[in-house]
């Protein structure tokens, strides 16, 4: 997609974004990945941790143990936001943070106060799914197709 | 204690494929989980994810991978029950939990709390 970008450029045009591009800073591939293994793993930790809790304690069958956990992880995710700790906490962790469905709260929760001051219909409600919407329509319509492709090779739920 | 093992080197492995997709990728944020979540999606599809997860634990479930394999999952649960329709009916089956929290949990906090830095 690049190079179809470039042929429509002048050749200054082009000297300047090869120009740009040499200078554009390294990004540390290495320590960013350590750190979303590490912020990630434990994020992970913590989920499992609930998950035991919650066969635990509260009897929830080994596989239906998931939805709680995700709702637990969610909240604190939003209580962490709100107070700010979850941002300082994503800028250092990078993908770590964003990855775990924490990062999918925070994108919503982070969108709702940020937008909170255009009102509550327009602002809050019109704007939570900004970034979280991308990834429903494409679960969504991911889901669909392999649904539609299931009923094709008459393999139903399997 | 070998499940939490599990649950923290899966899950964490699943962040560095996201961590590259972004850095190496060049990826946007929206364009990394969209990514993640449909590859969660064909996983399920395949019927991969169930052994993952029963492998994993926390570290399948709590990635966003997991959205999309509960998306598939809802929707070929009713497929097998209610027929053809189930595809669509069944979609947010599975996955209302965590949506409906992030919801109402986020507008709870746009209610209560003023954005900080």
């Amino acid at each position: 997609m690049a190079n179809k970008k470039k042929k429509t450029l002048t050749p200054v045009q082009q000297q300047y974004q090869s120009f740009a591009k040499e200078r554009e800073p390294q990004r540390p591939v290495i320590k960013n990945s350590i750190r979303a293994f590490f912020a990630g793993g434990t994020i992970c930790l913590i989920g499992q941790g609930i998950q035991d809790a919650m066969v635990h304690w509260f009897h929830y069958e080994e596989d239906k143990a998931g939805d709680p956990t995700v709702a637990i992880l969610i909240l604190i995710s939003i209580i962490l936001t709100s107070l700010g700790v979850y941002d300082k906490f994503a800028q250092w962790a990078g993908a770590g943070s964003a990855v775990p469905v924490t990062g999918f709260a925070n994108s919503m929760c982070s969108a709702a106060l940020e937008h909170r001051s255009e009102g509550y219909v327009l602002g809050v409600g019109g704007n939570m799914f900004k970034l979280a919407g991308s990834v429903i329509v494409f679960g969504v319509v991911a889901a669909f197709i392999i649904g539609i492709i299931h009923i094709f090779l008459g393999t139903g739920g399997s | 204690m070998i499940q939490y093992f599990w649950a923290f080197v899966v899950g964490g492995g699943v962040c560095v494929i996201g961590q590259f997709l972004l850095d190496v990728g060049r990826m946007t944020p929206a364009h990394t989980m969209s990514t993640l979540v449909v590859a969660g999606a064909v996983l399920d599809g395949i019927g991969w994810y169930e052994p993952f997860e029963d492998f994993a634990g926390a570290g399948a479930t709590v990635p966003i991978t997991s959205f999309g394999n509960a998306l598939v999952h809802g929707a070929l649960a009713e497929l097998e029950r209610d027929g053809y329709i189930g595809v669509i009916t069944g979609i947010f089956e599975v996955t209302s939990a965590g949506v409906s929290a992030a919801i109402i949990f986020s507008f709870i906090a746009a209610l209560v709390f003023k954005p900080k830095g």
